[in-house]
């Protein structure tokens, strides 16, 4: 269970060199009681999507236990589409060296 | 080709669970999916232990494919189903192993493990047990696969088709997203490939699109059906995707999988290489 305020999302990143790889990363959570606050369960083999700059579909992994997900994209603007049963969301995301994008996605 | 000798749908595998003629088999890029939950009665094929020859770098050999299936408890007449994770990228590649070698009655479930979850139907944990098979091998039928002088070969003489992510094609990435941004071999791709990414082939939940549209893709291409083609990728998996596209669902002819794929052909010294869109 997360909590309102914890730090997103990602898998750890223990081993990972991020002066060569541009990371996009994160969780996909239930929102717990649909107030918006990502305070809900992790979502299992959800489907997340990654699309380039022109919206072409370039990479999709499932979920892992805790709902994580991680991409090596290029420096740059990328969305991601989360899929699971009944539900469809799409959030933008920009990724660079060095730091990766970490993200909590509710659905 | 009709779709539906080599497609099914989850509702037709939900309504075989119990077929004793039908054989699933779940083949995944990540082999921990299978452990974590699969369709109940599915076996497993590991990509790498059980369909690569560990030695040498190439499919495994007909005893050992004969081996594998008959200890799986796989026939000759038994209709396998195959699906994996990855919108069945590797369930594909099997699909097309199970051609080079013969087996009559082989189909993919339409959209594979994703579309099975996203209907939201049962996975089980239990390892099913099936009784051993004598199973015979033709063999290797090589009109489906293309090795790497082929290839060379090819290059302005027939359709190349690069099946890569745009990035992977233009040489931006040298792998697909997911995976670490590793290799030595150099990026790019095959001179006068076109590139039209597996995915394009492919409907949001994994399913294929419709055959008409499925031409009006390569056609829109610039793919001259009427000719010989080649499809490749990185390692020969997503190319088996748009090799059943092409030789299975639309029934184009001369269609072959490169199986050595970009990890080869980026790697031989002196062969010609693009870069860009």
């Amino acid at each position: 269970m997360r909590t309102c305020g914890a730090t997103p999302g990602g898998p750890s990143l223990d081993g990972v060199d991020l002066t060569t790889q541009s990371v996009i990363q994160g969780a996909v959570l239930r929102d717990g009681i649909a107030d918006g606050v990502p305070n809900g369960t992790p979502v299992v083999n959800a489907h997340v999507r990654l699309l380039d700059r022109d919206g072409e579909f370039t990479a999709e992994v499932p979920t892992n236990t805790q709902g994580q997900f991680r991409f090596f994209a290029a420096p740059g603007a990328w969305t991601l589409v989360v899929l699971a049963p009944g539900v469809r969301k799409e959030v933008s995301v920009q990724a660079a060296l060095g730091t990766p994008a970490d993200l909590i996605v509710e659905i | 080709m009709s779709r539906e000798k080599v497609l099914v749908t989850t509702e037709w595998v939900s309504q075989n669970l119990d077929n004793p003629k039908v054989a699933l088999v779940e083949v995944d890029e990540d082999t921990t999916l299978y452990n974590q939950g699969h369709i109940q009665g599915a076996i497993t094929f590991h990509w790498r232990d059980d369909l690569q020859d560990g030695l040498i770098r190439d499919l495994i050999s007909k005893e050992k494919f004969e081996a594998l299936l008959s200890k799986n408890g796989i026939a000759n007449d038994t209709t396998v189903v195959l699906y994996g994770g990855n919108n069945n990228w590797f369930a594909t590649y099997a699909y097309w192993y199970f051609k080079i070698y013969g087996h009559q009655d082989v189909r993919l479930i339409d959209g594979g493990r994703k579309r099975w979850e996203l209907d939201a139907r049962a996975l089980v944990t239990e390892v099913p047990t099936r009784t051993a098979t004598r199973y015979v091998a033709h063999d290797r039928d090589n009109s489906i696969r293309a090795y790497r002088d082929e290839v060379i070969a090819a290059i302005g003489t027939r359709n190349i088709v690069d099946v890569r992510s745009p990035a992977e094609f233009s040489g931006e990435l040298a792998a697909p997203a997911h995976l670490p941004q590793e290799g030595g071999q150099i990026k790019g791709h095959i001179p006068t490939a076109k590139n039209i990414p597996w995915s394009k082939a492919a409907n949001e939940d994994g399913t294929f699109k419709s055959e008409a549209e499925l031409t009006a893709l390569y056609e829109g291409a610039g793919v001259d059906l009427a000719k010989d083609t080649i499809a490749y990728c990185r390692i020969g998996e997503r190319s088996a995707f748009s090799w059943f596209v092409l030789h299975e669902l639309l029934g184009v002819s001369n269609v072959k999988n490169y199986d050595g794929s970009w990890t080869e052909y980026g790697s031989l010294v002196g062969v010609p290489v693009a870069v860009g869109a």
